[in-house]
């Protein structure tokens, strides 16, 4: 069990609503969000995650974790090819759309007036992976649907202490 | 000369992103594209062979997408390239950087194929 104070909610839409700008631009994928929960361990939910630490007024990460179903289909229509498997093209597009949900987010918090940057995204994969958030965690999931599969956005944000 | 039928350099560390470019660039109409993994290879390219327009992204290892920018301005023959930009945001002094580097103009990620063929004429009708 992980201890930590609870991020606050004003943070969350904006991880939303950017996860939901990218995919719809770069992917023309329509995510439906579902409803955001409290995550209270390091597992990550989906087959690969992209994680991104952010840094500035408040700090914390982002991680977006899909399941495969979901990703191979994202990445098709991102490519304009037809993806079978989880290779290194798949995981080099979790990192760039981990880098643009974070670009897109960030730019939505700034007008809240914070100012914040990003480091350069990981990618993991495999059954079970861990994500592990800068502030320890814990986090909140918003999870999302596709045709293709499940995938979360699974983010940790507080103030840099 | 036919705006369609330019050469495009897309430079870009992750072959993902030069792909999606490309797919994006051939939605557009532009089919004749030549990768370039960093600004430092980039360059390279362009001593060896004929490019017309430019396309990078601006965080890469070796040789930024701002470095390359200013590398291409300070040279005699490749001074005048069109040159956009693309970052994943929209930071106030970045821009400010690039448009005093001389970039043409800038895209911010995530773009539609739309978006990115309209950058491109309305820079490549400047020149004209």
């Amino acid at each position: 069990m992980l201890k930590g104070r609870i991020m606050d909610v004003k943070f969350i839409n904006p991880f939303l609503e950017g996860t939901i700008e990218v995919l719809k631009t770069m992917a023309f994928v329509d995510p439906r969000p579902g409803k955001p929960y409290l995550k209270k361990h390091n597992l990550a939910k989906g087959d690969v995650s992209g994680i991104i630490g952010i840094t500035g007024t408040i700090k914390g990460s982002l991680a977006l974790s899909f399941s495969a179903g979901s990703i191979l289909k994202i990445v098709s229509n991102m490519l304009g090819e037809e993806m079978t498997s989880i290779n290194g093209d798949i995981r080099d597009a979790v990192g760039e759309l981990t880098n643009m949900v974070s670009g897109a987010a960030r730019k939505k918090i700034e007008e809240m007036g914070f100012s914040l940057s990003a480091s350069i995204p990981t990618v993991v994969s495999g059954k079970e992976h861990s994500i592990m958030h800068v502030l320890g965690g814990p986090s909140v999931v918003i999870p999302f649907e596709t045709d293709g599969g499940p995938f979360v956005v699974d983010v940790c944000m507080g103030d840099p202490q | 000369m036919d705006v369609k039928k330019i050469k495009i350099l897309v430079v870009d560390d992750f072959a993902t992103m030069r792909k999606v470019i490309r797919n994006l660039l051939k939605q557009s109409g532009f089919e004749n594209v030549a990768e370039a993994e960093d600004g430092a290879i980039a360059l390279q390219t362009l001593k060896s062979s004929k490019v017309d327009f430019i396309i990078s992204d601006w965080n890469m290892p070796n040789m930024t997408g701002i470095e390359l920018l200013k590398a291409v301005r300070a040279d005699n023959e490749l001074g005048k390239l069109p040159f956009l930009m693309v970052t994943a945001e929209s930071l106030k002094a970045n821009v400010v950087e690039a448009v005093k580097a001389g970039v043409s103009d800038y895209i911010v990620k995530p773009f539609t194929h739309e978006v990115l063929g309209e950058k491109i004429d309305k820079i490549m009708q400047t020149i004209k």
